[in-house]
C-alpha cells in the first residue's frame, strides 16, 4: 500500500469536542477531526458507533448537544441542512436518497438547480437553463451514469441508485464532501469504480468517507479516524493507526486484517 | 368575580376539559399508535349522545340506556376498523383524510334518516339529579361532579392499561416497530382492533354522559372534532399525557372565556393553538 | 397519444367551452358556470396537494374570505368595479395565506392537516358569531361588479352569458399561468419538495420559503374563485368558510386526479354533476335529500379504490404512467 502524504496546512472543516446525546444515551461524545482539501479522511468502526450521527450533525440533520464545527473560521453547528449544503458541504447517503420518481437526469438537474436562485424566473421553462443542464450532465458523467439519463430513478440497479446518490451530491458543486457508505451493497466491478471516482474527487474537494470494505478505505485514505461507543479511539495516519495496539484489539481483531 | 362564581367556573372548566380528554384520548391513541388521521372521530360522539337519547327514551332511564350503548358503540367501532380502516393504514394521510370525510357524510346522513335532525334533551338520571352547596347561596350540580369523576377514573385507567399492563406495553411497542412486534408472534391486527375500538368507544361514551349537559344536537359531532384537533396539536399527537394537559388548558380556558371575553371566546382555542404552533410546532409533549 | 394532439386539446377544449352559451342560456349555463368556477378552485388546491404535497384540509377559507371581501366591498345597492375589487380579493386572501402560511408551515403531515383545519374554522368563527358578514345569516351583494371603462360598460356581469365568459377567462388564464409556473425552476422544486423533501433541504433548498410560496400562491388562486363564486350566489354566509367545502373541494382534486392540472378541471366537472344527478328529486324523489348519504359512499369508494383519480383511469387505459415525473 502507498503512503500518502498528509495534506499540511489549514483544514477546511474542524470539529472541536463535538458531541450528541438523545435524552440519556450519548450517540457521540468528544469529536475532534479535520478534513483538509486534497485529502480524504476514512472513519471506520463498528456498526453503532456513532459514524452516521457524526455525518449528520456535520450536514446539518442533526443538532449538536455541544462542541462547535468550525467552517471558514465561523462555527456552523447549528445551522440547518439546506444552510450547510449552500456553504459548500454536500453529502451523500448511506440509505439511498434520491427521487424515486423522477428520470436520473431530472436527479441532477434538481440537484445543480439548488446552486442558482432561477426560483424567481417563475415563468422560464427549467429544461432551458443550459448552465444548469450542463452541471447535471457533468455530474452523472463523473458518475457514470450517462447511459442513464433518461431512465426512471426506480428503475435503476441498486449500484446506480448510489452512483446517482454520489451524483447528486457532486451537482451540487460542494468544497467539502461527506460520503456515507457510497460503496454499500456494491459488487466489485462497481465498487472499483466508485474507488476511482473519489480517488479523481480528492484533488479538489476535501472528503470524508465512512466505510465498511477494508480495500477501499486503504486504497483512498490520507487519514484515517477509528470510532467506538460514540468516541474516537484513534485517530492519524493510516499506518499508524493499524500499528495501534488498541486498535488492533478493540476493532479489527487481530493483525492479520490489518495487512493490505 | 366573588369566590364562589370562580370555583363554579373552575370546576365546569376542569369537568368540560375531562369531557375533552376522553374524546382526544382515544384520537391521539389512533393517531400515536397505527398513524391514521380519523376526521369522523367526532361522529363517534355524536353517535354515543343519540343512541343515549333514543335508547333512555325506550328504557327510560339514562343509566341503563349507557349500558346498553357502550357495547354497541365497541362492536361499531371493532366492525369500523376490520372493514375500513385497516385498508389505511400503509396509505398516505391524504386518502384517510378523504375516506373518513366520506364517513362523516354517511354518519350525518345515517343519523339523519334514523333519528331526524331535532334537537333533544335527555334527563340527568334522578339520582345524581341533585345539587351540593358551594358557598353560602351557590350549589353545583352533582351530575356534573359524576362526570368528572367518571373521567378521572377513566384517565386513571387508561393510564395505567397502557403504562403498566403488558398489553399497554405490546400497544406502545406496536406504535414505534409493527414488524418486529408481529414477529414476536403477537398479533398487531387484534391490538389495533382493540384500540381502535377503545377510541371509538371513549368518544361515544363521552357523548353518552354529555349528552344531558348539552343536549342531543346535529352538529356536536364537527364541533367537538375540530376542538379535540387543536387539543391533539396542542398536546402532541400519540401522547395521553399531553391530551390531558391540553384538554384541561382548553376546557379551563374556553370556560373562563366565555364568561369573562363572551364576543371573542370562540378565538380563545385556535389563539393557543397558534402559540403553540410557534413554541412548539410538534406540540407540549409530542415527539420532535 | 400524439404529443401535437395533446398541445391543441386545451385549446381545442376553450374553445367548444366558449361556443356554450350560443346553445343554452340559463339552468345548464349557470351550472357550467359553477363548474368552472370551482375548476379555478380545484387547480389551485392541486397546486398545493397534487404539486407540493401539502395536504390542506383549511382551503376554503381562502375562498369564502374572498367571498365575505366582495361582499363587504359592496356598497349597499350599487355595484362595485371588478377593476380594483377583484384584485383586493386577491391581495387578502395572499396576506391572509402568508400568516397562516408561516404558522401552519412549521408543521408536517398530520398536524398540518389538522391546524389548517382549525384555522379555517377559526374564520368560520369570526364570520359566524360576529356582525362582520352578518353573522350566520350572511350577507347579500345586491349588485355584480362592474367592469367599466370611463362610462362605457366593458362587460356586463349581469348577463349571464358575459358572466361566463369571464369566467372562462379567468379559469384557462389560470390554467395556463399554473402551467407555466411548474414547468419552471420553481415548479421543479415543488415536485421536488412533494417527493423527498428532506433530500431537497440536504441539496440546500430553502424549502420552507418554496412551501410558503406555493401557499401563498394557493390561496391567491382559491380567492379568485371565491369571489366569482360570491358573484354568482350574489350571497354569502359562513358555510362557504366550512370543512364541508374543504372536504368537496378535495374531493374534486382527487376524484379528478391529482397531480395534473386538467385532473381538478375534470374533477369539478364530475363531482358537481355528481351532486346534481343525486339531489334529483325528479329522479330520486325523497331520498334526493339524503344526496350526501350516496356522496359519502362514493368519496370512500374513490379514496379506496380510485387513488388516482379519473385522469389515472384513462392513463391506465393508455398504459402510460402517471405524470409523477418532472420532464416534459
Amino acid at each position: 500500500m502507498n503512503e500518502r502524504p498528509a495534506v499540511s496546512g489549514e483544514p477546511i472543516l474542524r470539529t472541536k469536542s463535538l458531541s450528541k446525546r438523545f435524552g440519556g444515551l450519548v450517540a457521540v461524545s468528544d469529536i475532534s477531526l479535520d478534513l483538509h482539501v486534497g485529502e480524504v479522511h476514512v472513519v471506520i468502526g463498528p456498526n453503532g458507533a456513532g459514524k452516521t450521527t457524526l455525518t449528520n450533525l456535520l450536514s446539518g440533520d442533526l443538532l449538536p448537544t455541544s462542541g462547535q464545527v468550525m467552517f471558514g473560521g465561523r462555527d456552523i453547528a447549528g445551522c440547518s441542512s439546506d444552510q450547510i449544503s449552500r456553504l459548500g458541504i454536500g453529502r451523500s447517503y448511506q440509505k439511498t436518497n434520491i427521487f424515486l420518481p423522477f428520470t436520473v437526469f431530472e436527479n441532477a438537474r434538481l440537484a445543480a438547480q439548488s446552486r442558482t436562485p432561477h426560483a424567481l424566473k417563475v415563468f422560464s421553462r427549467a429544461a432551458d437553463f443550459a448552465e444548469i443542464n450542463q452541471r447535471a450532465e457533468a455530474a452523472l458523467e463523473a458518475a457514470g451514469l450517462t447511459q442513464r439519463a433518461g431512465r426512471v430513478a426506480a428503475t435503476l440497479s441498486h449500484g446506480e441508485q448510489r452512483q446517482l446518490e454520489i451524483a447528486m451530491c457532486l451537482a451540487t458543486q460542494p468544497r467539502v464532501l461527506l460520503l456515507d457508505e457510497p460503496l454499500a451493497g456494491m459488487g466489485p466491478h462497481e465498487s472499483q469504480r466508485m474507488v476511482e471516482l473519489i480517488k479523481s474527487l480528492t484533488a479538489d474537494h476535501a472528503i470524508m468517507l465512512i466505510e465498511h470494505d477494508m480495500d477501499a478505505v486503504f486504497a483512498l485514505a490520507h487519514r484515517l479516524t477509528v470510532m467506538v461507543n460514540g468516541e474516537v479511539l484513534e485517530s492519524g495516519t493510516p499506518a499508524a493507526v493499524r500499528s495501534s495496539p488498541a486498535v488492533q484489539l478493540a476493532y479489527l481483531g487481530g493483525e492479520e486484517l490489518l495487512h493490505d | 368575580m366573588d369566590f364562589g362564581f370562580f370555583l363554579i367556573q373552575l370546576l365546569n372548566g376542569l369537568q368540560y376539559g375531562l369531557l375533552l380528554f376522553l374524546v382526544a384520548s382515544g384520537l391521539t391513541l389512533v393517531f400515536g399508535i397505527m398513524g391514521i388521521i380519523n376526521l369522523a372521530h367526532g361522529s363517534f360522539y355524536m353517535v354515543g349522545a343519540y343512541l343515549a337519547w333514543s335508547l333512555a327514551s325506550m328504557t327510560g332511564n339514562l343509566a341503563t340506556a349507557i349500558l346498553l350503548a357502550i357495547p354497541l358503540t365497541v362492536i361499531l367501532g371493532m366492525a369500523l376498523e376490520r372493514l375500513l380502516f385497516r385498508h389505511l393504514y400503509a396509505r398516505d394521510h391524504l386518502y384517510q383524510v378523504l375516506l373518513t370525510y366520506g364517513l362523516i357524510l354517511v354518519f350525518e346522513e345515517l343519523r339523519s334518516l334514523i333519528w331526524g335532525d331535532d334537537v333533544h334533551g335527555v334527563a340527568v338520571p334522578a339520582l345524581l339529579n341533585a345539587s351540593i352547596p358551594l358557598t353560602d347561596n351557590l350549589s353545583y350540580p352533582v351530575y356534573r361532579l359524576a362526570i368528572s369523576g367518571v373521567c378521572l377514573l377513566l384517565a386513571a385507567a387508561l393510564y395505567f392499561l397502557i403504562q403498566k399492563t403488558r398489553l399497554g406495553m405490546m400497544i406502545r411497542a406496536g406504535a414505534s416497530n409493527r414488524e418486529m412486534v408481529q414477529s414476536l408472534g403477537i398479533d398487531i391486527k387484534l391490538i389495533y382492533t382493540l384500540v381502535f375500538a377503545l377510541g371509538v368507544a371513549l368518544a361515544a361514551f363521552a357523548g353518552m354522559i354529555n349528552a344531558p349537559l348539552s343536549s342531543v344536537t346535529p352538529n356536536m359531532g364537527s364541533h367537538v372534532l375540530i376542538i379535540c384537533f387543536v387539543v391533539v396539536v396542542i398536546g402532541g399527537i400519540g401522547s395521553v399525557k399531553g391530551a390531558m394537559a391540553a384538554s384541561l388548558l382548553i376546557g379551563l380556558a374556553e370556560t373562563f372565556g366565555q364568561v369573562l371575553i363572551p364576543e371573542v371566546a370562540g378565538m380563545i382555542v385556535y389563539v393557543l393553538m397558534a402559540v403553540v404552533l410557534v413554541w412548539r410546532p410538534t406540540g407540549l409533549f409530542g415527539k420532535a | 397519444m400524439n404529443s401535437r394532439l395533446t398541445r391543441f386539446l386545451p385549446y381545442l377544449v376553450v374553445g367548444l367551452l366558449a361556443l356554450f352559451p350560443l346553445v343554452e342560456s340559463t339552468f345548464y349555463l349557470q351550472l357550467l358556470t359553477k363548474v368552472l368556477i370551482m375548476a379555478i378552485f380545484a387547480m389551485s388546491l392541486d397546486l398545493l396537494v397534487g404539486y407540493t404535497g401539502l395536504v390542506s384540509f383549511g382551503h376554503a377559507a381562502y375562498f369564502g374570505l374572498a367571498g365575505y371581501a366582495l361582499a363587504l366591498m359592496t356598497p349597499g345597492y350599487e355595484a362595485v368595479s371588478l377593476w380594483w375589487s377583484l384584485p383586493a380579493a386577491i391581495a387578502i386572501c395572499a396576506l391572509f395565506a402568508l400568516i397562516t402560511g408561516m404558522l401552519v408551515l412549521r408543521t408536517r403531515g398530520i398536524y398540518f392537516i389538522m391546524v389548517t383545519m382549525a384555522f379555517a374554522q377559526m374564520l368560520y368563527f369570526v364570520f359566524h358569531d360576529t356582525k362582520l358578514g352578518g353573522g350566520s345569516d350572511g350577507a347579500y351583494i345586491y349588485a355584480k361588479p362592474s367592469m367599466k371603462l370611463g362610462d362605457v360598460e366593458l362587460v356586463n356581469l349581469e348577463k349571464p352569458a358575459q358572466f361566463y365568459w369571464l369566467v372562462l377567462f379567468l379559469m384557462a388564464a389560470t390554467y395556463a399561468l399554473l402551467q407555466r409556473i411548474l414547468g419552471s425552476s420553481f415548479g421543479r422544486a415543488l415536485l421536488g419538495i412533494k417527493v423527498n423533501e428532506h433530500r431537497m433541504r440536504a441539496l440546500g433548498f430553502p424549502v420552507f420559503r418554496y412551501q410558503l410560496a406555493s401557499f401563498t400562491l394557493a390561496g391567491s388562486l382559491a380567492g379568485i374563485s371565491g369571489y366569482l363564486a360570491a358573484m354568482q350566489y350574489g350571497f354569502v354566509n359562513p358555510e362557504i368558510l366550512s370543512w364541508h367545502q374543504s372536504g368537496a373541494v378535495l374531493m374534486m382534486v382527487i376524484l379528478g386526479g391529482m397531480g395534473t392540472l386538467y385532473g381538478a378541471v375534470i374533477g369539478s366537472f364530475a363531482f358537481i354533476m355528481l351532486q346534481e344527478v343525486l339531489s334529483n328529486q325528479a329522479w330520486f324523489g325523497a331520498w334526493a335529500k339524503h344526496w350526501q348519504l350516496a356522496m359519502g359512499i362514493l368519496i370512500m369508494l374513490v379514496a379506496l379504490y380510485l387513488p388516482q383519480g379519473l385522469a389515472g383511469l384513462f392513463a391506465r387505459f393508455r398504459s402510460k404512467p402517471m405524470p409523477e415525473s418532472a420532464d416534459e
